[in-house]
């Protein structure tokens, strides 16, 4: 590969990439794809389910073309002990038809999609190809990158790093410094088959339809959470655990994840599926914390390499951002390559652009949450107090009277080893969180 | 090989439903030296591919075929320099299928 020259290089073919690069593309820039996986989507395990509305501005034909694995129809918010369970069970018919709220998708396929969709405009897709250091010009400045290619030095006007959690583009070029453990998750997942039919029998769902599972609790003391989707004809299982709280327990992550598979309410789901992925990958949870400096000169962060994955509790979405963030991106780009002022200032419309979207007026509001939903008495002691309420509201003790709740909340509370005031105050802390 | 039903596969059977495609030469390397003298050791525990294993001198092997590349390894070892972390040649390492 000879040196190449194009208006824009766009390291990595996730959802972030493959926006900025289509973008790029429909305005007429000459831009350069690049992904070291052998196919866009091979090194991105997600849960997951994809939340797709930020594409109906950009390909409205998304919803016919996009590898849709099922249409999510019910959702389930699980708390989770060693032997119990409680969940509020949404479901709703109107997510099962146009325009939708969230797919169950698998990122090889999706992701190949996507970027697809950008080559259609015109971008130029280079695929086994890692970008290895960032190109200067004499004064410092961005002007493209080094690939692992014998004589791969791409030049462009700008660089644009949507190269994921660890992003060494953005590090290299002085826009974040090095990534903590502290800020992130480790997911680890299972993608076990099972016919259609039987998903469709077990889980309660029309055909085409699909369920997503969100657990708190149930990570074997490690805090974090899990997930189960349904795929087309698989089921998706994995749990998320805090980085450095797997490393003290000195617990296996897949015991961790066998713990959850095993769980009562869990395991009959699971029962007689095949085992036919395993894998991880990191999750960006910092959020507003760990964002990085948006634009340098001549270089421009979008997606999880800017912290801008949505790591919540109630929330895991992360390509939606992606691909918001990476649309806008590219957008901001375009209009300073128009300018022919690629600086720093020049870029400075990118993070104009993200606060007056969705990416980061989110983030302002949730900005409590991963500390909140990670905190010890949400992992541990409110699953045990609401299961235990639970239990006691529901088991039948005649001849004994059923006690009334305020009568059953005090001892729940207790063997929650929960106080009173604890309770007042994280009820204010989860309003002020997520009110 | 595909894996058998229930959560209680090998672990070798686990790491063989996904496919890797194994580069000549190492993308991660840990200095043997200082993980001898490590004594948190987490890495072990911690990788997802297991792919870190103790020896009987207090040292550490590691092997980088079957690595999901995730950073697991490189954000929990808190000695410094012991690990030097790359992704793989283009187009080499974990190729998700399904995920
Ligand atoms: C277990 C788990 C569950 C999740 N569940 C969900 C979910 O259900 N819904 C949801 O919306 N989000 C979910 N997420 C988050 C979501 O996966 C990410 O936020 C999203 O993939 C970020 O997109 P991205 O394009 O920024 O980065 P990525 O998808 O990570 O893409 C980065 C790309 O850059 C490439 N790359 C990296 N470095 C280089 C280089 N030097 N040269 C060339 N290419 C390079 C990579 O190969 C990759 O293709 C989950 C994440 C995990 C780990
Ligand atoms: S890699 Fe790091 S954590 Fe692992 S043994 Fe070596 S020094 Fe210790
Ligand atoms: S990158 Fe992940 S899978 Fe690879 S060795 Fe490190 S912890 Fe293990």
């Amino acid at each position: 590969m000879p040196t190449e020259r194009y208006d824009a290089v766009v390291v990595g073919a996730g959802p972030a990439g493959s926006l900025a690069a289509l973008v790029l593309a429909r305005a007429g820039k000459s831009v350069c794809l690049l992904e070291r996986g052998p196919y866009p989507g091979a090194k991105n395990l997600y849960g997951g389910v994809v939340y797709g509305r930020v594409l109906d501005a950009i390909i409205p034909e998304w919803t016919d073309e996009a590898p849709i694995e099922r249409w999510v129809t019910r959702r389930v918010t699980m708390v989770l002990t060693k032997t119990q369970s409680l969940a509020v069970d949404f479901r709703s018919a109107a997510w099962g038809a146009p325009p939708y709220n969230g797919a169950t998708a698998l990122r090889p396929a999706f992701d190949s999609w996507l970027a697809g969709r950008a080559e259609r405009e015109g971008a130029t897709l280079v695929t086994s190809t890692t970008a290895t250091k960032l190109l200067r010009d004499p004064a410092g400045r961005v002007g493209g990158v080094s690939t692992d290619r014998p004589e791969g030095d791409i030049e462009s006007r700008i660089v644009i790093a949507c190269d994921g959690v660890n992003s060494f583009i953005a590090r290299e070029a002085g826009l974040a410094p090095p990534l903590e453990s502290a800020q992130c998750t480790l997911g680890v997942k299972e993608v076990r088959a099972l016919p259609a039919g039987e998903i469709e029998r077990r889980l309660a769902l029309a055909p085409g339809e699909g369920a997503d599972f969100e657990i708190l609790g149930g990570t074997g003391g490690v805090a974090g959470g899990g997930f189960l989707y349904t795929n087309a004809e698989s089921l998706s299982v994995g749990v998320v655990l805090v980085l450095d709280d797997l490393a003290r327990s000195g617990r296996r992550p897949e015991e961790l994840l066998a713990e959850l598979s095993g769980h009562p309410a869990i395991a009959p789901l699971l029962a007689g599926s095949e085992l036919v992925e395993y894998g991880a990958h990191l999750i960006p949870e910092a959020g507003l914390a760990m964002m990085p400096k948006l634009a340098g000169d001549g270089i421009l962060v979008a997606g999880d390499a800017a912290g801008m994955c949505l790591a919540a509790g109630l929330f895991l979405e992360g390509v939606n951002f992606a691909m918001a963030s990476g649309a806008l991106a590219g957008r901001a780009a375009a209009e300073a390559l128009e300018r022919s002022d690629t600086s720093a200032s020049g870029l400075s419309g990118y993070a104009k652009l993200l606060q007056s979207s969705f990416v980061l007026a989110d983030h302002r509001k949730l900005r409590r949450a991963p500390d909140l939903v990670m905190s010890e008495r949400m992992q541990r002691r409110y699953p045990a107090l609401l299961c235990n309420l639970a239990e006691e509201l529901f088991t039948v003790r005649n001849p004994e009277p059923k006690r009334g709740l305020f009568e059953l909340a005090r001892p729940a509370r207790k063997r929650a080893g929960l106080r009173r005031r604890d309770l007042a105050r994280d009820a204010w802390d989860i309003w002020r969180t997520f009110g | 090989m595909r894996g058998e039903s229930g959560p209680e596969v090998a672990f070798e059977d686990r790491m063989a439903t996904t496919e890797f495609r194994v580069a000549p030469g190492a993308h991660i390397t840990i200095d043997g030296d200082t993980c001898r003298g490590c004594t948190t050791r987490e890495c072990i525990t911690a990788c997802p591919a297991n792919l870190f294993a103790p020896m009987a001198d207090g040292g550490v092997l590691f092997s980088y075929e079957q690595c999901f590349e995730c950073g697991t390894c490189y954000l929990v070892c808190n000695e410094k320099g012991a690990i030097t972390w790359n992704y793989p040649v283009g187009g080499a390492g974990v190729a998700y299928r399904r995920s």
